[in-house]
Protein backbone atom coordinates (compact mmCIF):
# COMPACT_ATOMS: atom_id res chain seq x y z
CA UNK A 1 0.00 0.00 0.00
CA UNK A 2 1.36 3.86 -0.97
CA UNK A 3 0.81 6.33 1.40
CA UNK A 4 1.24 9.87 1.33
CA UNK A 5 2.51 11.88 3.65
CA UNK A 6 1.58 15.40 3.95
CA UNK A 7 4.11 18.08 2.39
CA UNK A 8 5.22 20.00 5.02
CA UNK A 9 5.87 23.45 3.95
CA UNK A 10 2.11 24.02 4.31
CA UNK A 11 1.98 23.04 7.88
CA UNK A 12 1.37 26.45 9.57
CA UNK A 13 2.74 24.77 12.67
CA UNK A 14 6.38 24.10 10.61
CA UNK A 15 6.66 27.87 10.96
CA UNK A 16 7.28 28.49 14.81
CA UNK A 17 7.18 32.24 14.71
CA UNK A 18 3.73 33.10 12.78
CA UNK A 19 1.64 31.29 15.83
CA UNK A 20 0.68 33.85 17.92
CA UNK A 21 1.32 32.11 21.52
CA UNK A 22 5.02 32.42 20.06
CA UNK A 23 4.78 35.90 18.73
CA UNK A 24 3.55 36.88 22.37
CA UNK A 25 5.98 35.23 24.21
CA UNK A 26 8.64 35.86 21.97
CA UNK A 27 7.76 40.17 22.68
CA UNK A 28 7.10 39.39 26.83
CA UNK A 29 10.60 37.87 26.44
CA UNK A 30 12.69 40.11 24.58
CA UNK A 31 11.16 43.17 26.58
CA UNK A 32 11.76 41.51 29.85
CA UNK A 33 15.24 41.74 28.18
CA UNK A 34 15.60 44.80 27.00
CA UNK A 35 13.90 45.98 30.58
CA UNK A 36 16.80 45.11 32.07
CA UNK A 37 19.22 46.32 29.67
CA UNK A 38 17.05 49.58 30.14
CA UNK A 39 17.01 49.92 34.49
CA UNK A 40 20.89 48.77 34.05
CA UNK A 41 21.82 51.79 31.79
CA UNK A 42 19.86 54.03 33.87
CA UNK A 43 21.19 53.14 37.15
CA UNK A 44 24.33 53.35 35.68
CA UNK A 45 23.80 56.78 34.00
CA UNK A 46 22.09 58.07 36.85
CA UNK A 47 24.76 57.40 39.29
CA UNK A 48 28.13 58.25 36.78
CA UNK A 49 26.00 61.75 36.25
CA UNK A 50 25.63 62.60 39.84
CA UNK A 51 28.96 61.64 41.03
CA UNK A 52 30.82 63.81 38.28
CA UNK A 53 28.73 66.95 39.65
CA UNK A 54 30.39 66.02 43.46
CA UNK A 55 33.62 64.84 42.83
CA UNK A 56 34.40 67.85 40.17
CA UNK A 57 33.70 70.26 43.19
CA UNK A 58 35.87 67.69 45.91
CA UNK A 59 39.38 69.81 46.41
CA UNK A 60 40.92 66.81 47.48
CA UNK A 61 41.78 63.22 46.57
CA UNK A 62 38.07 61.64 46.20
CA UNK A 63 39.83 57.96 46.09
CA UNK A 64 42.53 58.34 49.03
CA UNK A 65 41.11 60.91 51.45
CA UNK A 66 39.91 59.83 54.70
CA UNK A 67 37.67 62.40 55.72
CA UNK A 68 33.62 63.25 54.98
CA UNK A 69 32.98 67.02 54.77
CA UNK A 70 31.18 67.71 51.46
CA UNK A 71 29.34 70.60 52.83
CA UNK A 72 33.06 72.22 54.28
CA UNK A 73 34.12 75.06 52.37
CA UNK A 74 35.71 73.79 50.07
CA UNK A 75 34.30 70.45 49.97
CA UNK A 76 36.82 67.82 51.52
CA UNK A 77 35.33 64.01 51.19
CA UNK A 78 36.78 61.13 50.00
CA UNK A 79 36.33 57.25 50.29
CA UNK A 80 39.27 55.53 51.87
CA UNK A 81 37.98 54.60 54.93
CA UNK A 82 34.71 53.73 53.40
CA UNK A 83 36.09 51.11 51.12
CA UNK A 84 38.48 49.64 53.38
CA UNK A 85 35.78 49.28 56.20
CA UNK A 86 33.65 47.85 53.24
CA UNK A 87 36.07 45.58 51.94
CA UNK A 88 37.50 44.53 55.16
CA UNK A 89 34.47 43.66 56.70
CA UNK A 90 33.61 41.48 53.85
CA UNK A 91 36.18 39.51 53.32
CA UNK A 92 35.81 38.46 57.27
CA UNK A 93 32.59 37.82 56.51
CA UNK A 94 33.43 35.73 53.81
CA UNK A 95 36.59 33.91 55.75
CA UNK A 96 33.94 32.82 58.08
CA UNK A 97 30.89 32.61 56.17
CA UNK A 98 32.09 30.06 53.21
CA UNK A 99 33.96 26.94 55.02
CA UNK A 100 30.95 27.59 57.30
CA UNK A 101 28.16 26.77 54.87
CA UNK A 102 29.96 24.53 52.88
CA UNK A 103 30.39 22.58 56.10
CA UNK A 104 26.43 22.85 56.42
CA UNK A 105 25.83 22.12 52.69
CA UNK A 106 27.75 19.35 52.96
CA UNK A 107 26.53 18.07 55.98
CA UNK A 108 22.30 18.46 54.71
CA UNK A 109 23.21 17.13 51.20
CA UNK A 110 25.99 13.77 52.06
CA UNK A 111 25.92 13.15 55.37
CA UNK A 112 22.64 14.03 57.26
CA UNK A 113 19.79 11.45 57.72
CA UNK A 114 17.03 12.63 55.62
CA UNK A 115 15.12 12.97 58.72
CA UNK A 116 17.70 15.81 59.68
CA UNK A 117 18.54 17.15 56.50
CA UNK A 118 15.19 18.05 55.85
CA UNK A 119 14.54 20.27 59.00
CA UNK A 120 17.97 21.63 59.19
CA UNK A 121 17.41 22.78 55.68
CA UNK A 122 14.17 24.58 56.48
CA UNK A 123 16.45 26.07 59.62
CA UNK A 124 18.59 27.74 56.93
CA UNK A 125 15.98 28.95 54.99
CA UNK A 126 13.95 30.31 58.06
CA UNK A 127 17.87 32.52 58.82
CA UNK A 128 17.59 33.98 55.27
CA UNK A 129 14.01 34.92 56.14
CA UNK A 130 15.08 37.31 58.95
CA UNK A 131 15.16 41.50 58.12
CA UNK A 132 18.65 42.66 58.61
CA UNK A 133 18.12 45.11 60.43
CA UNK A 134 16.72 42.67 63.15
CA UNK A 135 19.98 40.98 62.58
CA UNK A 136 21.19 44.79 63.26
CA UNK A 137 19.60 44.51 66.69
CA UNK A 138 20.78 41.69 67.58
CA UNK A 139 24.30 42.26 66.60
CA UNK A 140 24.20 45.36 69.08
CA UNK A 141 22.31 43.96 71.73
CA UNK A 142 23.72 40.25 72.28
CA UNK A 143 27.00 40.27 69.77
CA UNK A 144 28.70 43.42 70.90
CA UNK A 145 28.61 42.81 74.37
CA UNK A 146 29.02 39.04 74.18
CA UNK A 147 32.23 39.48 72.30
CA UNK A 148 34.32 41.57 74.50
CA UNK A 149 35.85 38.17 75.92
CA UNK A 150 36.17 36.77 72.51
CA UNK A 151 38.13 40.08 71.54
CA UNK A 152 40.30 39.71 74.42
CA UNK A 153 41.13 35.89 73.85
CA UNK A 154 42.53 37.29 69.92
CA UNK A 155 44.07 40.36 71.69
CA UNK A 156 46.33 38.41 74.52
CA UNK A 157 46.74 35.27 71.80
CA UNK A 158 46.77 36.10 68.55
CA UNK A 159 47.70 40.14 69.03
CA UNK A 160 51.17 39.81 67.93
CA UNK A 161 49.53 39.42 63.97
CA UNK A 162 48.78 43.35 64.57
CA UNK A 163 45.17 42.98 63.26
CA UNK A 164 43.80 41.46 66.46
CA UNK A 165 45.71 43.61 68.56
CA UNK A 166 43.97 45.82 70.42
CA UNK A 167 44.75 48.91 70.59
CA UNK A 168 41.97 50.78 72.63
CA UNK A 169 39.30 49.65 74.79
CA UNK A 170 35.77 50.61 74.42
CA UNK A 171 33.00 48.32 72.87
CA UNK A 172 33.25 45.74 70.41
CA UNK A 173 31.03 47.66 68.05
CA UNK A 174 33.81 47.21 65.24
CA UNK A 175 34.62 46.04 61.93
CA UNK A 176 35.24 42.78 63.25
CA UNK A 177 31.89 42.39 64.89
CA UNK A 178 30.47 43.51 61.69
CA UNK A 179 32.10 40.59 59.79
CA UNK A 180 30.97 37.92 61.76
CA UNK A 181 27.62 39.72 61.83
CA UNK A 182 27.54 39.63 58.15
CA UNK A 183 29.07 36.48 58.20
CA UNK A 184 25.60 35.06 59.56
CA UNK A 185 23.83 36.87 56.91
CA UNK A 186 25.09 35.47 54.29
CA UNK A 187 25.43 31.89 55.32
CA UNK A 188 21.76 31.32 54.42
CA UNK A 189 22.29 32.01 50.60
CA UNK A 190 25.54 30.44 50.55
CA UNK A 191 24.21 27.55 52.33
CA UNK A 192 21.31 26.41 50.21
CA UNK A 193 22.72 27.60 46.59
CA UNK A 194 26.06 24.71 47.27
CA UNK A 195 23.48 22.27 49.03
CA UNK A 196 21.41 22.29 45.35
CA UNK A 197 24.41 21.97 43.78
CA UNK A 198 26.22 19.20 46.08
CA UNK A 199 22.62 17.42 45.82
CA UNK A 200 22.54 17.48 41.64
CA UNK A 201 26.11 16.00 41.68
CA UNK A 202 25.96 13.08 39.16
CA UNK A 203 25.47 9.43 40.93
CA UNK A 204 28.09 7.82 38.61
CA UNK A 205 30.83 10.57 40.07
CA UNK A 206 30.17 9.61 42.93
CA UNK A 207 29.92 6.20 42.61
CA UNK A 208 33.29 6.32 40.36
CA UNK A 209 34.92 7.47 43.67
CA UNK A 210 33.47 4.71 45.64
CA UNK A 211 34.07 1.88 43.59
CA UNK A 212 37.81 3.06 43.94
CA UNK A 213 37.71 2.35 47.48
CA UNK A 214 37.30 5.93 48.15
CA UNK A 215 35.61 6.42 52.34
CA UNK A 216 32.58 9.25 52.30
CA UNK A 217 35.41 12.54 52.61
CA UNK A 218 37.39 10.84 49.76
CA UNK A 219 34.23 10.24 47.41
CA UNK A 220 33.27 14.55 48.40
CA UNK A 221 37.10 15.37 47.70
CA UNK A 222 36.78 13.47 44.44
CA UNK A 223 33.72 14.17 43.02
CA UNK A 224 31.50 16.56 44.96
CA UNK A 225 33.76 19.65 45.78
CA UNK A 226 34.98 19.49 41.95
CA UNK A 227 31.82 19.43 40.73
CA UNK A 228 30.79 22.09 42.85
CA UNK A 229 33.67 24.44 42.15
CA UNK A 230 31.73 27.20 40.18
CA UNK A 231 28.56 26.44 42.07
CA UNK A 232 30.38 27.00 45.28
CA UNK A 233 32.06 30.29 43.54
CA UNK A 234 28.70 31.68 42.66
CA UNK A 235 27.19 31.20 45.69
CA UNK A 236 30.32 32.86 47.68
CA UNK A 237 29.77 35.65 44.98
CA UNK A 238 26.20 36.02 45.78
CA UNK A 239 27.09 36.11 49.26
CA UNK A 240 29.93 38.80 48.97
CA UNK A 241 27.13 41.08 46.80
CA UNK A 242 25.12 41.20 50.24
CA UNK A 243 27.67 41.83 52.65
CA UNK A 244 29.55 44.84 50.32
CA UNK A 245 25.88 45.90 50.11
CA UNK A 246 24.59 45.16 53.42
CA UNK A 247 23.61 48.63 55.11
CA UNK A 248 21.19 48.38 58.54
CA UNK A 249 22.59 45.88 60.53
CA UNK A 250 26.44 47.54 59.71
CA UNK A 251 24.89 51.24 60.49
CA UNK A 252 23.70 49.54 63.91
CA UNK A 253 26.50 48.30 65.50
CA UNK A 254 29.77 50.01 64.04
CA UNK A 255 30.38 52.94 65.35
CA UNK A 256 31.80 54.90 62.89
CA UNK A 257 34.61 57.00 62.55
CA UNK A 258 36.59 58.05 59.65
CA UNK A 259 39.58 56.78 60.38
CA UNK A 260 41.27 53.65 58.64
CA UNK A 261 42.53 51.24 60.93
CA UNK A 262 44.42 47.76 60.83
CA UNK A 263 43.65 46.99 63.95
CA UNK A 264 40.11 45.23 63.48
CA UNK A 265 38.93 44.82 66.84
CA UNK A 266 39.05 48.56 67.22
CA UNK A 267 36.03 50.19 67.33
CA UNK A 268 35.10 52.24 64.31
CA UNK A 269 35.19 52.38 60.23
CA UNK A 270 32.43 52.54 57.85
CA UNK A 271 31.35 51.15 54.81
CA UNK A 272 29.46 52.61 51.77
CA UNK A 273 26.07 51.45 52.38
CA UNK A 274 26.61 52.08 55.94
CA UNK A 275 27.80 55.76 55.75
CA UNK A 276 24.91 56.52 53.01
CA UNK A 277 22.45 55.37 55.30
CA UNK A 278 23.76 57.36 58.20
CA UNK A 279 24.35 60.79 56.23
CA UNK A 280 21.47 60.58 53.19
CA UNK A 281 18.96 62.53 55.62
CA UNK A 282 20.70 65.65 56.80
CA UNK A 283 22.94 66.37 53.97
CA UNK A 284 21.72 68.91 51.34
CA UNK A 285 21.91 68.76 47.59
CA UNK A 286 25.24 68.32 47.10
CA UNK A 287 26.40 66.03 50.42
CA UNK A 288 23.87 63.72 48.50
CA UNK A 289 25.51 63.70 44.71
CA UNK A 290 28.75 62.74 47.36
CA UNK A 291 26.99 60.35 48.89
CA UNK A 292 25.85 58.63 45.62
CA UNK A 293 29.27 58.95 44.20
CA UNK A 294 30.91 56.96 47.36
CA UNK A 295 27.74 54.60 45.90
CA UNK A 296 28.83 54.33 42.64
CA UNK A 297 32.47 53.25 43.89
CA UNK A 298 30.86 50.66 45.71
CA UNK A 299 28.29 49.88 41.97
CA UNK A 300 32.02 49.34 40.67
CA UNK A 301 33.30 47.28 43.19
CA UNK A 302 30.70 44.52 42.96
CA UNK A 303 31.01 44.70 38.97
CA UNK A 304 34.39 44.05 39.08
CA UNK A 305 33.95 41.24 42.42
CA UNK A 306 31.22 39.47 39.81
CA UNK A 307 33.74 39.76 36.68
CA UNK A 308 37.01 38.24 38.67
CA UNK A 309 34.29 35.41 39.79
CA UNK A 310 33.31 34.53 36.21
CA UNK A 311 36.60 34.62 34.71
CA UNK A 312 37.68 32.09 37.64
CA UNK A 313 34.82 30.12 36.93
CA UNK A 314 35.74 30.16 32.82
CA UNK A 315 39.06 29.91 33.51
CA UNK A 316 38.60 25.95 33.30
CA UNK A 317 35.76 25.46 31.92
CA UNK A 318 36.83 22.28 30.21
CA UNK A 319 37.30 20.29 33.63
CA UNK A 320 33.78 21.78 34.94
CA UNK A 321 32.29 18.13 34.52
CA UNK A 322 29.59 20.61 31.90
CA UNK A 323 30.67 18.42 29.20
CA UNK A 324 30.17 14.91 31.05
CA UNK B 1 46.05 -11.37 42.03
CA UNK B 2 42.99 -12.83 40.49
CA UNK B 3 40.81 -14.71 43.22
CA UNK B 4 37.89 -17.14 43.45
CA UNK B 5 34.23 -16.11 44.51
CA UNK B 6 32.03 -18.17 46.05
CA UNK B 7 28.73 -17.02 46.56
CA UNK B 8 25.98 -18.85 49.39
CA UNK B 9 22.19 -17.78 50.16
CA UNK B 10 23.10 -14.15 49.28
CA UNK B 11 19.59 -12.21 49.23
CA UNK B 12 19.41 -8.35 49.02
CA UNK B 13 17.11 -6.09 49.48
CA UNK B 14 15.88 -2.92 49.11
CA UNK B 15 13.95 -1.04 52.25
CA UNK B 16 11.66 -4.01 52.34
CA UNK B 17 11.59 -5.20 48.64
CA UNK B 18 13.47 -7.95 48.19
CA UNK B 19 15.48 -8.12 44.65
CA UNK B 20 17.59 -11.32 44.50
CA UNK B 21 16.95 -14.34 46.56
CA UNK B 22 19.09 -16.91 48.24
CA UNK B 23 21.88 -16.74 45.14
CA UNK B 24 24.78 -19.42 45.54
CA UNK B 25 27.11 -19.55 43.04
CA UNK B 26 31.30 -20.30 41.99
CA UNK B 27 33.22 -17.34 39.98
CA UNK B 28 36.69 -19.14 39.10
CA UNK B 29 39.86 -16.98 38.61
CA UNK B 30 41.00 -16.06 35.73
CA UNK B 31 37.58 -16.71 33.65
CA UNK B 32 34.83 -14.75 32.09
CA UNK B 33 31.18 -15.08 33.80
CA UNK B 34 28.52 -13.09 32.02
CA UNK B 35 25.26 -12.47 34.04
CA UNK B 36 22.26 -12.29 31.84
CA UNK B 37 18.79 -12.04 32.25
CA UNK B 38 15.59 -10.31 31.32
CA UNK B 39 15.18 -6.14 32.89
CA UNK B 40 14.90 -6.71 36.74
CA UNK B 41 15.91 -9.71 37.50
CA UNK B 42 18.42 -8.85 39.68
CA UNK B 43 21.75 -9.09 37.66
CA UNK B 44 22.97 -5.73 38.48
CA UNK B 45 21.95 -5.45 41.78
CA UNK B 46 23.69 -9.02 42.28
CA UNK B 47 26.92 -7.94 40.67
CA UNK B 48 26.39 -4.79 43.10
CA UNK B 49 27.07 -7.50 45.86
CA UNK B 50 30.01 -8.57 45.01
CA UNK B 51 31.67 -5.01 46.04
CA UNK B 52 29.36 -3.77 48.54
CA UNK B 53 27.74 -1.05 46.34
CA UNK B 54 24.55 -2.44 46.83
CA UNK B 55 24.61 -1.25 50.56
CA UNK B 56 25.25 2.25 48.96
CA UNK B 57 22.09 2.91 47.79
CA UNK B 58 19.46 4.13 50.89
CA UNK B 59 17.42 0.92 51.82
CA UNK B 60 19.75 -1.65 50.40
CA UNK B 61 20.65 -4.63 52.67
CA UNK B 62 22.29 -7.75 52.36
CA UNK B 63 22.08 -11.39 53.76
CA UNK B 64 23.89 -14.34 53.15
CA UNK B 65 28.18 -14.99 52.15
CA UNK B 66 30.36 -14.17 49.64
CA UNK B 67 33.52 -15.36 49.83
CA UNK B 68 36.82 -14.12 48.23
CA UNK B 69 39.39 -16.81 48.72
CA UNK B 70 39.34 -17.50 51.71
CA UNK B 71 37.51 -14.33 53.34
CA UNK B 72 33.91 -13.23 53.39
CA UNK B 73 33.22 -10.12 52.22
CA UNK B 74 30.36 -9.21 54.45
CA UNK B 75 32.14 -10.74 57.58
CA UNK B 76 31.51 -8.24 60.69
CA UNK B 77 34.99 -7.12 60.46
CA UNK B 78 35.17 -6.33 56.90
CA UNK B 79 35.51 -2.43 55.60
CA UNK B 80 33.73 -2.03 52.73
CA UNK B 81 36.06 0.71 51.67
CA UNK B 82 38.68 -2.00 51.74
CA UNK B 83 36.87 -3.91 49.78
CA UNK B 84 36.18 -1.68 46.76
CA UNK B 85 39.88 -1.36 46.82
CA UNK B 86 40.25 -5.32 46.06
CA UNK B 87 37.06 -5.59 43.82
CA UNK B 88 37.38 -2.95 40.77
CA UNK B 89 33.74 -1.99 39.00
CA UNK B 90 33.45 -0.54 35.61
CA UNK B 91 29.93 0.98 35.03
CA UNK B 92 27.58 1.08 31.97
CA UNK B 93 28.13 5.00 31.48
CA UNK B 94 31.31 5.75 31.29
CA UNK B 95 32.62 7.65 34.83
CA UNK B 96 36.07 9.22 34.18
CA UNK B 97 36.07 11.95 37.01
CA UNK B 98 35.44 15.41 34.58
CA UNK B 99 37.36 17.53 36.97
CA UNK B 100 40.55 15.36 36.26
CA UNK B 101 42.88 15.18 33.55
CA UNK B 102 43.70 11.39 31.57
CA UNK B 103 46.75 11.28 34.14
CA UNK B 104 45.11 11.74 37.13
CA UNK B 105 42.16 9.39 36.59
CA UNK B 106 44.00 6.33 36.14
CA UNK B 107 46.27 7.77 39.28
CA UNK B 108 42.72 8.47 41.19
CA UNK B 109 42.99 4.96 42.84
CA UNK B 110 46.35 4.84 43.94
CA UNK B 111 46.55 7.68 45.10
CA UNK B 112 43.28 6.84 47.40
CA UNK B 113 45.61 3.67 48.72
CA UNK B 114 49.19 5.04 49.28
CA UNK B 115 52.06 7.43 48.78
CA UNK B 116 53.40 6.59 45.22
CA UNK B 117 56.58 8.32 43.78
CA UNK B 118 56.06 10.68 40.71
CA UNK B 119 58.01 8.01 38.26
CA UNK B 120 55.85 5.37 39.98
CA UNK B 121 52.91 6.43 39.52
CA UNK B 122 53.99 7.29 35.60
CA UNK B 123 55.27 3.92 35.31
CA UNK B 124 51.49 2.51 36.48
CA UNK B 125 49.44 4.60 34.63
CA UNK B 126 51.13 3.88 31.38
CA UNK B 127 51.34 0.52 32.61
CA UNK B 128 47.57 0.42 32.52
CA UNK B 129 46.31 2.78 30.05
CA UNK B 130 48.69 0.54 27.56
CA UNK B 131 46.69 -2.57 28.82
CA UNK B 132 43.41 -1.05 28.64
CA UNK B 133 44.56 -0.46 25.06
CA UNK B 134 43.81 2.99 25.23
CA UNK B 135 47.96 4.53 25.75
CA UNK B 136 48.57 5.22 22.25
CA UNK B 137 45.41 6.96 21.71
CA UNK B 138 45.99 9.30 24.44
CA UNK B 139 50.01 9.31 25.36
CA UNK B 140 50.41 12.85 23.74
CA UNK B 141 47.65 14.29 26.31
CA UNK B 142 47.58 13.02 29.40
CA UNK B 143 47.10 16.40 31.05
CA UNK B 144 43.88 16.81 28.94
CA UNK B 145 40.68 16.26 30.58
CA UNK B 146 39.28 13.00 30.72
CA UNK B 147 35.88 13.65 29.24
CA UNK B 148 37.31 15.05 26.73
CA UNK B 149 37.53 11.62 25.11
CA UNK B 150 34.95 9.76 22.78
CA UNK B 151 33.05 7.15 24.68
CA UNK B 152 34.53 4.09 24.01
CA UNK B 153 37.93 5.82 25.20
CA UNK B 154 35.92 7.01 28.45
CA UNK B 155 35.25 3.00 28.77
CA UNK B 156 39.01 2.74 28.10
CA UNK B 157 39.87 5.02 31.10
CA UNK B 158 37.45 3.62 33.40
CA UNK B 159 39.22 0.20 33.20
CA UNK B 160 42.53 1.26 33.08
CA UNK B 161 41.52 3.35 36.57
CA UNK B 162 40.02 -0.12 38.03
CA UNK B 163 42.99 -2.15 36.63
CA UNK B 164 45.44 0.62 37.79
CA UNK B 165 45.11 -1.18 41.28
CA UNK B 166 45.78 -4.51 40.75
CA UNK B 167 42.19 -5.69 41.87
CA UNK B 168 41.34 -8.85 42.43
CA UNK B 169 38.35 -8.93 40.72
CA UNK B 170 36.91 -6.84 37.87
CA UNK B 171 32.96 -6.60 38.07
CA UNK B 172 31.66 -4.72 35.01
CA UNK B 173 27.93 -3.02 34.52
CA UNK B 174 26.83 -3.63 30.91
CA UNK B 175 30.37 -1.50 30.50
CA UNK B 176 29.44 -1.39 25.94
CA UNK B 177 25.65 -0.50 26.20
CA UNK B 178 26.30 3.07 26.04
CA UNK B 179 29.15 2.53 22.98
CA UNK B 180 28.86 2.00 19.28
CA UNK B 181 29.77 -1.45 17.67
CA UNK B 182 33.17 -0.78 16.82
CA UNK B 183 34.14 0.43 20.75
CA UNK B 184 32.77 -2.24 21.67
CA UNK B 185 34.68 -4.42 19.53
CA UNK B 186 37.94 -3.08 21.43
CA UNK B 187 36.65 -3.59 25.07
CA UNK B 188 35.62 -6.95 24.14
CA UNK B 189 39.14 -8.00 22.55
CA UNK B 190 40.51 -5.77 25.83
CA UNK B 191 37.95 -8.44 28.13
CA UNK B 192 39.75 -11.22 26.55
CA UNK B 193 43.08 -10.09 27.60
CA UNK B 194 42.33 -8.99 30.52
CA UNK B 195 40.98 -12.08 32.27
CA UNK B 196 44.63 -13.79 32.25
CA UNK B 197 44.98 -11.25 35.01
CA UNK B 198 42.09 -10.98 36.92
CA UNK B 199 38.42 -12.48 37.80
CA UNK B 200 35.82 -10.91 35.37
CA UNK B 201 32.53 -10.89 36.07
CA UNK B 202 30.16 -9.12 33.69
CA UNK B 203 26.62 -8.04 33.09
CA UNK B 204 24.99 -7.64 29.52
CA UNK B 205 22.06 -7.36 27.85
CA UNK B 206 23.22 -8.82 24.73
CA UNK B 207 23.27 -12.53 24.57
CA UNK B 208 26.07 -12.36 21.53
CA UNK B 209 28.38 -10.55 23.61
CA UNK B 210 28.00 -12.73 26.55
CA UNK B 211 28.53 -15.79 23.94
CA UNK B 212 31.88 -13.83 22.57
CA UNK B 213 33.38 -12.90 25.57
CA UNK B 214 32.59 -15.22 28.61
CA UNK B 215 33.88 -18.88 29.86
CA UNK B 216 30.84 -19.06 31.98
CA UNK B 217 27.51 -17.89 31.97
CA UNK B 218 25.17 -17.09 34.64
CA UNK B 219 20.77 -17.07 33.50
CA UNK B 220 18.42 -14.68 36.22
CA UNK B 221 15.27 -14.28 35.84
CA UNK B 222 11.92 -13.79 38.35
CA UNK B 223 9.08 -15.18 38.57
CA UNK B 224 6.63 -11.64 38.02
CA UNK B 225 7.03 -8.51 37.94
CA UNK B 226 7.56 -7.68 41.90
CA UNK B 227 8.72 -10.53 42.85
CA UNK B 228 13.08 -11.43 43.80
CA UNK B 229 15.09 -12.39 41.05
CA UNK B 230 16.32 -15.47 40.97
CA UNK B 231 19.63 -17.82 39.60
CA UNK B 232 18.41 -20.14 36.86
CA UNK B 233 21.66 -21.88 35.72
CA UNK B 234 25.32 -21.07 35.46
CA UNK B 235 27.25 -23.28 32.99
CA UNK B 236 30.04 -23.20 30.73
CA UNK B 237 29.00 -20.30 28.03
CA UNK B 238 28.83 -22.87 25.56
CA UNK B 239 26.44 -25.51 26.80
CA UNK B 240 23.96 -22.36 28.06
CA UNK B 241 23.95 -21.42 24.24
CA UNK B 242 23.53 -24.80 22.89
CA UNK B 243 22.02 -27.08 25.14
CA UNK B 244 20.99 -25.75 28.52
CA UNK B 245 19.45 -27.67 31.10
CA UNK B 246 16.38 -25.21 32.10
CA UNK B 247 13.53 -24.88 29.79
CA UNK B 248 13.25 -20.67 30.69
CA UNK B 249 16.90 -20.18 29.91
CA UNK B 250 16.53 -22.03 26.13
CA UNK B 251 13.33 -19.73 26.24
CA UNK B 252 15.14 -16.66 27.09
CA UNK B 253 17.96 -17.07 24.58
CA UNK B 254 16.19 -18.19 21.39
CA UNK B 255 14.08 -14.27 22.09
CA UNK B 256 11.03 -16.08 22.82
CA UNK B 257 11.01 -13.95 26.04
CA UNK B 258 12.63 -11.04 27.50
Amino acid sequence: MVTTTPPIRNSRRAEGASRPGDKVFLGLSRGSGITLLVIMAAIAVFLTYRAVLAISQDSTNFLTTSEWNPAGQPPVFGIAVLAFGTVVSSIIAMVIAVPVAIGIALFISHYAPRKLAKPLAYVVDLLAAVPSIIYGLWGAIFLVPYLGGLNKWLDDYMGWTYIFDKSSDGVARSLFTVGILLAIMILPIITNVTREVFLQVPKMHEEAALALGATRWEVIRMSVLPFGRSGIISASMLGLGRALGETMAVAVVLSPSFVISGHLLDPGGGTFAQNIAAKFNEANEFGRDALIASGLVLFVITLLVNGAARWIIGRRKEYSGAAA
Amino acid sequence: MAKRIDVSGLSAYYGAHKAIDDISMTVEPRSVTAFIGPSGCGKSTFLRTLNRMHEVTPGGRVEGKVMLDDENLYGSHVDPVAVRRTVGMVFQRPNPFPTMSIFDNVAAGLRLNGKYKKSQLSEIVERSLKGANLWNEVKDRLNKPGSGLSGGQQQRLCIARAIAVEPDVLLMDEPCSALDPISTLAIEDLIGELKERFTIVIVTHNMQQAARVSDRTAFFNLAAVGQPGKLIELDDTERIFSNPSVQATEDYISGRFG
